[in-house]
């Protein structure tokens, strides 16, 4: 099982229509992927419950299908 | 989500150990990269940990994710508290924040 960029983009922006969403393919194998979001919605968030927020958009599939996802999260001028 | 029993291992495991890290394989022999990163990071502060490897116990290995709402292994826990996974602990090491937290916590680092 792999996952596509865009559709990590799309789900990402579906649950945060602000997100700035910038993906980076680390492998080439549809499973290693770096990812910097910038989101209003990340203001007064944890880091641990900003993450959270993009595994909940991801639905499921972080851990499954996606088997690496580096997460640099940050609320617009952090 | 009700209660399930592994939670309550799970809570005697991180209220044992003050810094405790659940990895895929051991200190010693890390299975994966993410989990070699978490384990490096504390060795390189000096601070002592506990890692329970949860390939060796595959209930434990999905416990710990609905344990914390987190889908992934690595994951870091100081005092009880869920700190994060390999991507978090980086950040903070790298930025001085991780040595700063476990010594506010009260863990001992070397010099």
């Amino acid at each position: 099982m792999a996952m596509q960029a865009h559709e990590i983009e799309s789900l990402i922006k579906d649950a945060l229509p602000d997100a700035q969403v910038t993906i980076d393919d680390l492998a080439g194998d549809g499973d290693h992927y770096a990812a910097r979001v910038v989101s209003a919605s990340f203001k007064g968030r944890s880091r641990v419950q900003q993450h959270q927020m993009i595994y909940d958009a991801l639905r499921g599939r972080m851990g499954d299908s996606l088997h690496a996802l580096a997460l640099q999260t940050s609320a617009p001028d952090d | 989500m009700d209660d399930q029993p592994i939670f309550e291992r799970i809570r005697a495991d991180i209220d044992e150990h003050p810094v405790l890290v659940y990895i895929k394989g051991t200190p010693m022999f890390p299975q994966c990269g993410f989990s070699a990163a978490i384990v490096q990071a504390l060795s390189m502060l000096g601070a002592k940990f506990k890692g329970i490897d949860v390939l060796a116990d595959p209930p434990l290995r999905q416990g710990v994710k609905d344990f914390s709402n987190w889908p992934t292994i690595p994951q870091l826990y100081v005092c009880g508290e869920f700190v994060g996974g390999a991507d978090i602990v980086r950040e903070m090491y790298e930025s001085g924040e991780l040595a700063t937290f476990l010594k506010d916590k009260g863990i001992e680092l070397a010099d």
